[in-house]
């Protein structure tokens, strides 16, 4: 049962926890790389509203494709895609949810740009202040008698505290845009927390059943991926090994001989044995390089189907019919004693 | 029998222990989300109060949403409203007792926000300084060709030039500040009382026993569910590790007929212990999977699990009486 636990907190963190833990440091470091950036408004009319919404737009854009990069979850996704068929059919809605998945997890960190950017305000201020009305903040007379030009070339240094000297109306023009940039901003995080709190709560109404399914199944793409990487390993590790010592006892006759001698000492000679038995079956019959070029070519071009081995699950069938006659105990009986214990019963029983 | 009492336990502590957890850490969320943001009253008569309410109330609602987002129990009360009956039936009573829970701990932080706010009492300020009557207090501007309420909705605003030398602005604000504090402590004085009634009451109005019921069978949901996820995902990776292994060995079958029929072929299968053939399950191909997920949902079993138990019960009973047969089922 401990052991259980522990496994499935090792899968479970090393997959999900991780990417989780990847998002929230992301969205971390947009919030800290907004406080360290010094907002600089050009105070110019030509160019005052494409900077400000430049940067309210491209660092979000910027970290969204970072978030696709940093996740290892968008090559499965591409390789899955790309795949030919072979012999297992490919399911679009496996690639439509992996694509979800990794899509909402790169959203956050722009999200996250994108309000903080907005509470503060200095954004907000800096685009639209050639639109403001200055009447509205009491009776003044700075722009009366100007071009319309000129009335905007005031109007556009008012986000620059140096430039403007009317202390009072950049003051008040600052609490207002500010007040309205921070309502757009709470009205945005509203938005956003409605769709997701919508997509959680009303999805199991639709479609649940299919999702297990796919859910299921795109994590099985992604372990059976880095099961292929480690089983693959393993192939180099015992293929590399059995070959250095083919090669050893192939340039001396000596080491036979030695090897004869040495089989005197039963216990050292037994754990080579299982050594080099289990470095045998790590091969899993795969020896020359040709076969293993042919194994990984399979490997993309023609996938397996999802369906394990008709003899082994023969061999269950059997072994279930069989144990439906002793009770049925054979898929659920740990260890070797209680194999032994069940013959013995088996036995008994035909007498009887 | 010890090992599964304590992995219950672990199961019931975390479950619920973490959905309390996760609530206090919103809690202080909404606290330092209230700090850190930057109040910015506009001081003009036609958007102090909207921006005030707003503040006051669009907060709570996101931090609602997103109580309700990440509470686990969420997705269980919806999966046990929304499953087809199948073989078990279906108890409404535990979803309502899901849903109130799940709402309460929902609450809690739009609540805390709410006291934040009036208890420090900015928004009130900002919200209702225009309704307040000048004449209760001294050192009116009137040098100013502004009319009252544009004096009055400058009050939230500490840089105003108007108020520079007199203490108006100040014993107006302490005079709000007054107010909205004595709304934030009886707000918390009414909840706690509540809560306290509702503590004591509940014995007398609920039914113990049901509510027991209740208790155990919506905890079995959670617990059901966490241990298929559980299951699933070790089960994917023993299909995973069986169908590179099988793999491999198509490829070498293919590949190369003149190899003596290795060993490994026979030591596969036993080495596919008893134990990996049990983490299996039986279940060996992808529309036996697929199968399974969907009668998973469209018909969840029968909450009977007597036959599992009577057969390692049988085997027992019969280590213990030798010769004879006591199961007689077979």
């Amino acid at each position: 049962m401990d052991k259980f636990r522990m496994m499935f907190q090792f899968l479970q963190s090393n997959q999900e926890s991780f990417m989780n833990g990847i998002c929230g440091i992301m969205a971390l470091a947009s919030a800290q790389m907004y406080s360290a950036f010094e907002f600089n408004c050009p105070c110019m009319p030509e160019y005052n509203y494409t900077y400000a919404i430049g940067l309210l737009i491209i660092p979000p854009i910027w970290f969204f494709l970072l978030g696709f990069v940093l996740n290892n979850n968008v090559s499965v996704l591409a390789e899955e895609w790309r795949r030919p068929i072979g012999e297992r059919r490919k399911d679009p809605s496996i690639l439509r949810y992996m694509f979800c998945s990794v899509t909402q997890r790169s959203l956050i960190a722009p999200a996250v740009w994108v309000s903080v950017t907005l509470m503060d305000g200095k954004s907000f201020l800096c685009a639209f202040s050639v639109s403001l009305d200055i009447d509205r903040f009491g009776n003044y007379s700075l722009l009366r008698g100007l071009s319309e030009v000129e009335k905007m070339k005031v109007l556009a240094k008012i986000p620059c505290k140096d430039l403007f000297e009317h202390q009072e109306i950049r003051i008040a023009a600052s609490r207002y845009v500010k007040c309205i940039s921070q309502a757009c901003g709470w009205i945005f995080l509203l938005m956003m927390t409605f769709t997701a709190f919508l997509i959680r709560a009303i999805r199991p109404c639709f479609t649940q059943a299919a999702f297990l399914k796919t859910k299921y199944w795109s994590h099985y793409v992604d372990i059976e991926r880095k099961m292929f990487d480690e089983t693959c390993k393993e192939h180099a590790k015992s293929f590399a090994k059995i070959c250095i010592q083919q090669y050893f006892e192939n340039m001396s006759g000596e080491m036979q001989s030695f090897h004869n001698q040495r089989s005197s000492d039963s216990d050292s000679d037994e754990d080579d044995e299982d050594i080099r038995r289990s470095d045998e079956d790590k091969l899993l019959g795969i020896r020359a390089q040709d076969d293993m070029n042919k194994v990984l070519w399979n490997w993309h071009t023609c996938k397996p189907a999802l369906a394990l081995r008709k003899n082994y699950a023969d061999v269950h069938e059997n072994e279930k019919v069989n144990g439906e006659a002793n009770g049925g105990f054979n898929g659920f009986v740990n260890g070797h004693t209680q194999d032994v214990k069940k013959k013995e019963w088996a036995v008994y029983y035909s007498k009887v | 029998m010890e090992r599964l009492k304590l992995v219950l336990q672990y199961f019931q502590s975390n479950s619920e222990s973490i959905s309390n957890g996760i609530c206090i850490i919103l809690a202080l969320v909404s606290v330092k989300l209230y700090t850190s943001f930057d109040f910015n009253c506009p001081c003009l008569p036609q958007y102090n109060k909207l921006y005030s309410l707003g503040v006051m109330i669009v907060p709570p609602v996101i931090l609602f949403f997103f109580g309700v987002l990440i509470n686990r129990h969420a997705g269980v009360m919806m999966d046990e409203w929304m499953r087809p009956v199948g073989n078990r039936s279906k108890n409404p009573v535990v979803v309502k007792y899901l849903f109130s829970a799940m709402i309460q701990r929902a609450l809690l932080a739009p609540m805390v926000w709410i006291l934040v706010t009036l208890l420090d009492g900015k928004i009130f300020i900002c919200a209702f300084s225009v309704s307040v009557d000048p004449a209760l207090f001294s050192g009116f501007p009137n040098d100013t060709d502004l009319n009252v309420m544009t004096i009055m909705s400058k009050v939230p605003c500490k840089e105003d030039l108007i108020f520079r030398n007199s203490s108006f602005r100040k014993a107006v604000f302490r005079y709000i500040r007054c107010y909205s504090q004595a709304v934030g402590w009886s707000i918390l004085l009414l909840l706690i009382i509540l809560g306290a009634l509702a503590r004591i009451f509940k014995p007398f109005l609920d039914d113990n026993a049901s509510s027991m019921q209740t208790r155990y069978w919506s905890n079995y949901l959670d617990v059901e569910q966490k241990l298929f996820d559980e299951t699933c995902v070790l089960h994917a990776r023993e299909f995973a590790h069986k169908c590179v292994v099988q793999f491999f060995e198509e490829m070498r079958e293919d590949v190369s007929v003149y190899l003596p029929p290795p060993f490994i072929a026979g030591h596969c299968f036993e080495e596919w212990e008893d134990a990996e053939k049990e983490k299996l399950h039986g279940i060996t191909r992808q529309e036996q999977m697929d199968e399974l997920l969907s009668k998973w949902y469209y018909s969840k079993p029968k909450l009977d699990v007597t036959w599992e138990a009577q057969r390692s019960r049988a085997w027992v009973s019969w280590r213990k009486h030798r010769g004879k047969v006591k199961y007689s089922d077979v």
